[in-house]
């Protein structure tokens, strides 16, 4: 009696009677990134695009709805590979994406492209390590590995004729990438460099003592969010700011602006996407963002938005079924549509072939801070690591 | 001969010239190093001295002290918004705050004195969380900034030619004019005959007929008002975060621990004994590593190795005297 019941024809009229509501499960998307603590503001501008993107595809990706698992990291490598496991063991989301921080992605990598055989799209984090040698086929980059926009940077510089230069990140994955960036493409003098302790300093004064003894042409600086804000008000309470222009990647953005006020009016920095890019889709994305908010996207959102719609271009070109994972791989490798930065090709370790732009910090017609593209630093970027990533 | 000396001359003096000068330019940074670390060392010792009279004398551990710093801070900007004056909203903001400190008191740690620690840590611990949220929602997760008032925001020249921003300054200042009515406050007064009495005899005084609630609640309420103003102060050098007062709590009680418990003095000198220290692992460091280990090497394990500096420290005063410098308990 019970090998009946579970017999062939028992598990097929199962399987059949299933298929239809299979069709309609929704696609379900995990996204991590930081949603609390002092590092919120960030998530919030991610998930704000996101949920933008998801009201412009009209909340479905080939025909099917879709629904996005929102896990927050707490700005903590463990919390955020716990988080990644539960997306992937329990929630069984077809992608992963998100990831604000080079040692949360660096920490969940495994447990999503490997353990879990599941796609993982970082929107913001780009650690060296997963451009080379630890490339996976499912991870893919709506961003760009962490040396290259302070490769753009140190580019600019050289042409601008900055002859002497002092560096400051945080002592994490990303801000040693960010530092060897630039000290890759510079050719003027590296005076000082200094490594702070991530993420609890947030005191900058002994290293800009050093930097006022120092007396460089130029700051350097990678210190994103929070610790952006912090080191611009205090970069300009000691004086420096009078002598010492301060460049930067990735400190002085729509999430920092409001309170670093006027103080970053003038600096330069570096970046793969600016509010001002004059494509269409970019316009619609920024008039809307700005409509709802009444603040403008950064390129954390930007890259967000990014990621949701390369998923979209995968699930539109397969009908909305995801369960082919050679298939989803292949359709996501072509970077089938309209990104927010304009197009761009995958390189073979799955990082973004794409340009770096500079921008000048400045006040908008209404007097409200922003940033404005004033040169294009380099074209169709590489990074310096896809050589050493054994996927071709 | 006269002419051969002469033009050797020259150079030597320009040359003894410039050592004279580089030199004075190392005294120069020194100093300002050295108020950089005061300055810290200031405003760590207002966020441990409210933790110390708590632990010392209500034999309270309290996690959410550094909910208090933050506290402060947010009142602080909401007030400055409203009256439009740096100056007004922080005077504002301290009887704020020391209403609020009374209020947690009553409210929360009044039925944690009798318990034992394990059951404070896991309360307090949850005033974090209720804190962490309560500005998520009444303020939003986005900071906020204090700007530095326009009469501070410049620099003052602490010797001839040797700039120091006005408000760190103004830190220094106020920093230490606290520590010297705390001192006054604790030595010479009655409330601070029964502070001392309560740290080295909970029990007794209690016993010897003193008001016991009215004088924690009094404490608590000190306590509050200080890390308010240590998280104020702070504000307009970093910003108004969520979460804020977290970090700088852990260091806090390295400073209680060090200074032994219950001990004002105490928690004064391991103030400026860890500030001291942390920009000696900040300024210093780096360079004196760079004599032996390569440039790369060096730039990524000073800040490693000035981050745990301050704990070996603690494990040294510990192993040396086991109730902390000026502990009085055993």
């Amino acid at each position: 009696m019970k090998s009946k019941l579970f017999g062939p024809a028992t598990i097929a009229a199962l399987v059949f009677g299933l298929q239809p509501v299979m069709a309609q499960t929704p696609i379900k998307i995990g996204f991590i990134s930081t949603f609390s603590g002092s590092q919120a503001a960030i998530g919030e501008d991610m998930r704000r695009s996101v949920e933008l993107a998801k009201e412009h595809l009209g909340g479905k990706m080939g025909g099917v709805p879709f629904e996005i698992v929102y896990e927050d990291d707490q700005f903590k490598p463990d919390v955020g590979k716990q988080k990644s496991e539960k997306l992937v063991q329990q929630d069984k989301v077809a992608v992963v994406a998100g990831y604000i921080w080079s040692n949360v992605l660096l920490a969940s990598l495994k447990t999503v492209t490997d353990e879990g055989d599941t796609i993982l799209i970082s929107a913001n984090a780009g650690p060296s390590q997963i451009a080379g040698e630890l490339c996976n086929k499912n991870f893919f980059s709506t961003s760009w590995q962490n040396d290259q926009t302070p490769m753009a940077m140190g580019e600019y510089l050289n042409t601008k004729g900055v002859k002497s230069l002092y560096l400051m990140g945080p002592n994490y994955a990303a801000g040693k990438d960010m530092l060897a960036g630039v000290r890759r493409t510079y050719k003027g003098q590296i005076i000082g460099e200094d490594f702070t302790k991530w993420p609890d300093q947030l005191d900058f004064s002994a290293e800009l003592a050093k930097i006022a003894a120092a007396k460089p042409d130029g700051i350097f600086i990678f210190y994103p969010g929070a610790h952006g804000v912090q080191f611009v008000k205090q970069w300009a309470q000691s004086g420096l700011n009078k002598t010492v222009p301060l460049y930067q990647v990735f400190s002085i953005d729509a999430i920092t602006l409001p309170q670093q006020g006027e103080l970053a009016l003038g600096t330069l920095g570096a970046q793969e996407w600016v509010n001002d890019q004059p494509n269409e889709q970019n316009k619609r994305y920024v008039a809307d963002f700005k409509k709802k908010h009444g603040v403008y996207p950064s390129y954390y959102g930007a890259q967000s938005y990014d990621a949701i719609m390369l998923i979209a271009s995968a699930a539109e070109a397969l009908k909305g079924d995801l369960s082919n994972k050679d298939k989803v791989r292949a359709e996501l490798k072509k970077a089938n549509f309209k990104s927010l930065r304009g197009d761009f090709k995958y390189n073979t370790n799955n990082f973004p072939i794409e340009n770096f732009y500079i921008q000048e910090t400045v006040k908008d017609p209404q007097g409200v801070m922003t940033v404005k593209t004033i040169a294009t630093a380099v074209k169709d970027a590489k990074d310096s690591y896809y050589e050493k990533c054994p996927m071709k | 001969m006269t002419r051969s000396r002469f033009v050797c001359l020259g150079p030597l003096r320009r040359a003894a010239g410039e050592r004279a000068s580089k030199r004075e330019h190392e005294v120069d940074y020194l100093l300002l190093q050295v108020l950089n670390g005061v300055q810290l060392g200031l405003l760590m010792f207002l966020l441990a001295a409210g933790l110390t009279l708590t632990f010392g004398i209500m034999d309270l551990v309290n996690l959410a002290h550094g909910s208090l710093y933050m506290m402060g801070a947010y009142i602080a900007w909401t007030l400055i918004g409203w009256t439009d004056s740096f100056m007004l909203g922080v005077l504002l903001a301290l009887p704020a705050t020391f209403l609020l400190g009374v209020v947690v008191e009553a409210a929360v740690m009044r039925r944690l004195y009798g318990r034992d620690h394990l059951d404070q840590v896991l309360a307090t611990f949850g005033l974090i969380l209720f804190f962490n949220e309560l500005v998520r929602a009444v303020w939003g997760p986005a900071g906020k900034s204090i700007s530095v008032p326009a009469f501070l925001a410049r620099t003052v020249e602490i010797l001839p030619g040797v700039p120091y921003p006005a408000y760190r300054f103004a830190i220094i200042v106020v920093g230490a004019a606290v520590a010297a009515l705390l001192a006054w406050l604790v030595a010479r007064t009655r409330l601070g005959m029964l502070i001392r009495a309560g740290a080295s005899n909970r029990r007794m005084i209690g016993a010897l007929g003193v008001n016991i609630e009215l004088l924690f609640s009094l404490v608590f309420g000190l306590g509050a008002v200080f890390a308010g103003l240590a998280g104020l102060m702070a504000a307009p050098l970093s910003s108004v975060k969520i979460g804020m007062g977290d970090d700088i709590l852990i260091v806090a009680f390295v400073i209680i621990v060090i200074g032994g418990i219950g001990s004002i003095k105490g928690a004064f000198v391991a103030a400026m004994v860890v500030g001291q220290i942390d920009i000696v692992g900040r300024a210093f460091l780096p360079d004196f590593l760079k004599t032996f280990l390569s440039t790369s090497a060096a730039s990524s394990a000073a800040p490693a190795i000035s981050q745990v500096l301050v704990y070996i420290v603690m494990a040294g005063v510990l192993v040396w005297r086991p109730t902390g410098l000026f502990g009085q308990r055993t």
